[in-house]
């Protein structure tokens, strides 16, 4: 326990150190709402659009981000002027950072005693060096999961609930919370009075479909500038392979053209050229039909109890990850974060959580690509390695192969990431590629990480679904 | 497995406070000593050897003119090559003054971490080996001591300078005389002096050490052997100077340089004993130049007898590390409280001194090394590495006062709870002279109240542990740590912790 307490105290204060870090634009998206939530009206939150970055959360976060700025008025008034685009201050920085480095503390309150969740080097990345604040929803939303474990399920739907309000994109895994509260507690007057509590001044303003449509921005691209390590990587390099195959041999009718992403860029309107291009309704789809037999077998097992709620909300997490529309590579913490909690439960999930924590982490990479941040994330990602497969290796005894527990072929896929690496940020500015193709160490990196995470994804499916008994184990 | 832990910590904590500002950042005209090293590079890249330390129409000695010696021009040298090959306007001659850039900064901050993987670690690592204890545990605070002291790594990473390279190189002699390599350790030791004469502060006891030992050998062998020592070193300071041999003028150019007695007896805020005395009677205004420099020869040299003279009889092979280093934490700590023209940044020698100690003397070790990042606090706030000092100060002494917990919880005795009390109060006092210096006005008649104030502080904490050291060197007074049943029970602790989580 005192050792929880020590490592906490070292990780906040080492936090300190990423003061002045690189900042992405992030930062400057929330010094936007802390101004627009500070000077404006309640009815013109959702409104305002003097900054390309609209306030694009759900209610409850804007009134987080007011209540942070009743506190920054005393740091520097400037912040909070909307007006002042890109502003950053020493007292700006000062604030913005401190403010994530406290709200943290609610996630640590939730992990106590789980050295491998605080020192998650996921959101060390995400949130003190890029810039957001997924720390403290990450701790509420793992004080839902642990208040379903203590069997405290109305408690957990609450939390739940508001955690929603913070942050929409934990729709992702509401579907599980929908099927195993299914019989008791959804139209609970709670649940529905958090929601109302959210939405109700808006929908009293009439400003519902406004906000709506903030949140829910389908005018966006299928991919992120950079792809996350999703299934639609795969797709997009198929339909550009079948592309290249097929003008070489001569198949295609002259009239397809290259959309040329190799050299533009990775434009957000990416359009097809000889896969079917795809529509956010597909997408829709596509998840729920991914997420359906979990879902069903939770339904049908419901037995399995806290450990199988665990496993299931992971693969929704998975779902809507692998398939949805316009993802983030961030939403990778999703399910990154819940499957720690499994890691001693058995071997198999060590090994999945192993393979999926060091790809995922290193399809953050491309987050930080300023060249003094390289330094640290190979650093972290190096500690992280160290520390997990030891710590596993050391609970899940294991025959040494190339790496503890994961079998060879896992090994050297892992270890593939060193010269992957190696190429991105030495040899191609070396082999002076980095004008002609820019994207190129990126398309590698999201490639490279999508093949881990669709396997791992399978693995993680075909296990839950074998897995009929309940295991009682509680952790 | 821990000691990889460890590493990667260590060096992400470099890293990380690299990002900080640096000494003179955005200060022109002079700038501070990154520009003085990007300056040496440009110097040295540019100019023949015999003008390095002359002053030419083309090297005005006045803008940070060379005052290391040679190994750190040839090191400046190296990394200027690199400068002019990445990008020539890092090192163009003249025109290069005051360059600062996000890549150069870049450049700069790698150059450190560089020579820090090149050299500090793996003398950390030898040094580690080289004692006989390496199974104890005890061995990986002395370790983690070493590589996480918040000092260097402020020094080095934040305000900018090599000290890594030369602390390495001692530590690397003291390693390998460990390992009973007399020779190579003596080889190292004159390079670690010759890349920065600093490193005088622990000739004595290395010399004592050596002299000594092989006297005590009590046949020609040893006589013999000191003959070869000698040999060694005369040879590795030939190769250093070589290109300054060849007439004695730039010879004694590089002399001039290296030994500026014409500057004043302390610079700026020192936790030293004559900037101390200030705060009673102003020297400076009784004793000219001169007389203070005899003055402060002499008090040095009557402060180095007790320690060297001990040294030279009782060279205890079998403790050799306790004497030698105790010696060397004595020598230095006097040098730094004594001697003409210190900086603060001094205070690292005799604090990697004892960082060797503290396996032996967790508490003290840690106390002192808190103590000592905190006489720094002027300069750092100066550097604007006020929340780097902190953070890596909290880092620091969570970590180390954690784990001397768990590896010398069983030592507990009235005397050591005394000291823990001594301790905590002291930091406390630390902690709000910090908060003090940044948050209090300090009344205009006194603007520099707050910097004499915590060098006062720091002195007189030097002074008591001075006082210890001597105390422990003489009657080598090392408690016993080490006992087998309690690192097995240790052990279990361990494990059954690991199993809870």
């Amino acid at each position: 326990m005192a050792a929880f307490y020590v490592v906490a105290a070292t990780i906040s204060c080492f936090k300190l150190l990423f003061l002045p870090a690189y900042r992405s634009t992030d930062f400057e998206v929330h010094r936007n709402w802390l101004a627009i939530t500070h000077s404006l009206p309640v009815n013109k939150w959702y409104t305002e659009a003097t900054s390309e970055w609209t306030l694009d959360y759900p209610p409850f976060f804007a009134w987080f981000e007011y209540g942070l700025s009743q506190i920054a008025q005393y740091f520097d008034e400037e912040m909070l002027k909307v007006e002042n685009l890109n502003y950053s201050s020493e007292a700006t920085i000062l604030f913005q950072r401190m403010s994530v480095i406290f709200t943290d503390f609610i996630f640590i309150y939730a992990v106590k005693n789980a050295i491998l969740l605080i020192g998650n080097i996921g959101l060390l990345i995400v949130d003190h060096i890029h810039f957001q604040y997924n720390g403290f929803l990450m701790g509420i939303f793992l004080l839902s999961i642990v208040k379903m474990y203590e069997n405290k399920y109305l408690q957990s739907a609450l939390l739940f609930c508001v955690l929603l309000n913070l942050k929409h994109i934990y729709l992702y895994v509401s579907p599980v919370y929908f099927i195993y509260l299914l019989t008791s507690y959804c139209y609970n007057p709670g649940v529905i009075s958090v929601f109302s509590l959210s939405f109700a001044p808006f929908i009293y303003m009439g400003q519902l479909s406004q906000v709506l449509s903030r949140l829910f921005p389908f005018k966006r691209g299928l991919c992120h500038a950079y792809w996350a390590p999703n299934f639609w990587a795969l797709y997009n390099i198929a339909d550009k392979a079948l592309f290249i195959i097929g003008s070489k041999l001569k198949l295609l009718p002259p009239t397809l053209s290259d959309s040329g992403f190799m050299t533009g860029g990775l434009v957000q309107e990416f359009s097809h050229t000889v896969l079917p291009s795809i529509k956010p309704f597909y997408t829709v789809i596509l998840t729920l039909i991914a997420m359906l037999p979990a879902l069903f077998n939770l339904f049908l097992n419901r037995k399995k109890g806290s450990v199988g709620f665990v496993r299931c909300l992971i693969l929704c997490a998975y779902a809507s990850f692998l398939f949805g529309w316009h993802v983030h590579e961030k939403a990778i913490l999703i399910i990154i974060i819940p499957m720690i909690l499994l890691v001693f439960e058995s071997k198999e999930d060590g090994r999945i959580y192993l393979i999926l924590s060091t790809i995922g982490y290193y399809s953050l990479f491309p987050l930080l690509f300023t060249q003094f941040e390289t330094p640290i994330k190979v650093l972290f990602l190096l500690l992280h390695c160290f520390y997990s497969f030891y710590t596993l290796s050391n609970i899940h005894k294991s025959s040494e192969r190339l790496l503890p527990i994961v079998s060879w072929l896992e090994s050297v896929y892992l270890l593939g990431i060193v010269p992957l690496e190696f190429y991105n940020s030495v040899i191609h500015s070396l082999l002076k590629l980095d004008e002609k193709f820019p994207f190129i160490p990126l398309l590698l990196t999201s490639i490279y990480c999508s093949l881990g995470v669709v396997y791992t994804w399978l693995r993680f499916y075909f296990s839950f679904l074998q897995s009929q008994s309940p295991k009682h184990k509680t952790s | 497995m821990e000691i990889c832990v460890l590493v990667i910590i260590s060096l992400l904590l470099r890293w990380s406070t690299s990002q900080g500002s640096y000494s003179g950042q955005g200060k022109p005209p002079m700038f501070g000593d990154y520009e003085a090293q990007r300056h040496w590079m440009e110097v040295t890249v540019n100019l023949p050897v015999k003008d390095w330390y002359r002053n030419t129409t083309e090297n005005d000695l006045l803008y940070w003119g060379l005052d290391y010696p040679p190994l750190t021009a040839y090191h400046s040298q190296i990394c200027g090559f690199i400068a002019q090959y990445v990008n020539p306007e890092w090192v163009r001659l003249n025109t290069s003054r005051g360059h600062e850039s996000y890549q150069h900064k870049l450049f700069m901050r790698y150059s450190v971490f560089l020579a820090d993987i090149l050299v500090f670690l793996p003398a950390c690592l030898l040094y580690y080996i080289s004692q006989d204890e390496v199974e104890d545990k005890s061995m990986i605070y002395g370790l983690m001591c070493l590589l996480l002291y918040p000092g260097l790594i402020l020094i080095d990473y934040g305000h900018f300078q090599y000290n890594g390279i030369s602390l390495g190189l001692m530590i690397m002699a003291v390693a390998s005389l460990g390992l009973k390599q007399q020779i190579l350790g003596a080889i190292f030791f004159t390079l670690a002096l010759n890349y920065k004469h600093m490193e005088l502060y622990h000739a004595l006891p290395f010399f004592m050490y050596l002299f000594g030992v092989n006297i005590h050998t009590n046949s020609m062998k040893g006589v013999f052997q000191i003959g070869k020592i000698g040999v060694a070193v005369i040879l590795t300071f030939m190769l250093c100077w070589l290109p300054f041999l060849s007439d004695i003028d730039s010879f004694r150019n590089v002399l001039i340089r290296l030994f500026p007695f014409n500057r004043g007896l302390y610079e700026d805020k020192v936790a030293n004993l004559w900037c101390s005395l200030s705060l009673v009677i102003k020297l400076k205004n009784i004793m000219s130049q001169q007389a203070l420099v005899v003055l402060s020869f002499l008090s040095t040299l009557v402060g180095l007898v007790p320690s060297a003279f001990h040294l030279l009889y009782k060279p205890t092979l079998t403790n050799f590390k306790y004497s030698l280093v105790s010696c060397h934490v004595n020598s230095s700590l006097v040098f730094f409280l004594f001697s003409f023209q210190v900086h603060e940044k001094s205070i690292l020698i005799p604090a990697l001194s004892v960082c060797l100690l503290a396996d032996k003397h967790p508490y003290i070790a840690l106390w002192f090394l808190s103590i000592s990042t905190f006489s720094m606090l002027p300069l750092l706030i100066k550097d604007g590495l006020l929340i780097q000092c902190c953070g890596l100060s909290v880092v620091f002494l969570i970590l180390a006062y954690y784990s001397s917990q768990q590896q010398f919880s069983h030592y507990t005795s009235r005397l050591q709870n005394w000291m823990k009390f001594m301790f905590f109060s002291s930091i406390f006092g630390a902690v709000i002279l910090t908060v003090c210096s940044e948050v209090v006005q300090p009344p205009p008649r006194l603007p520099d109240i707050f910097p004499v104030l915590i060098s006062a502080y720091s002195c007189g904490h030097f002074l008591f542990f001075l006082f210890l050291f001597h105390y422990c060197q003489f009657f080598n007074n090392v408690p016993n740590y080490v006992e087998k049943h309690r690192k097995v029970s240790q052990h279990k602790k361990f494990s059954k912790e690991k199993k809870v989580k």
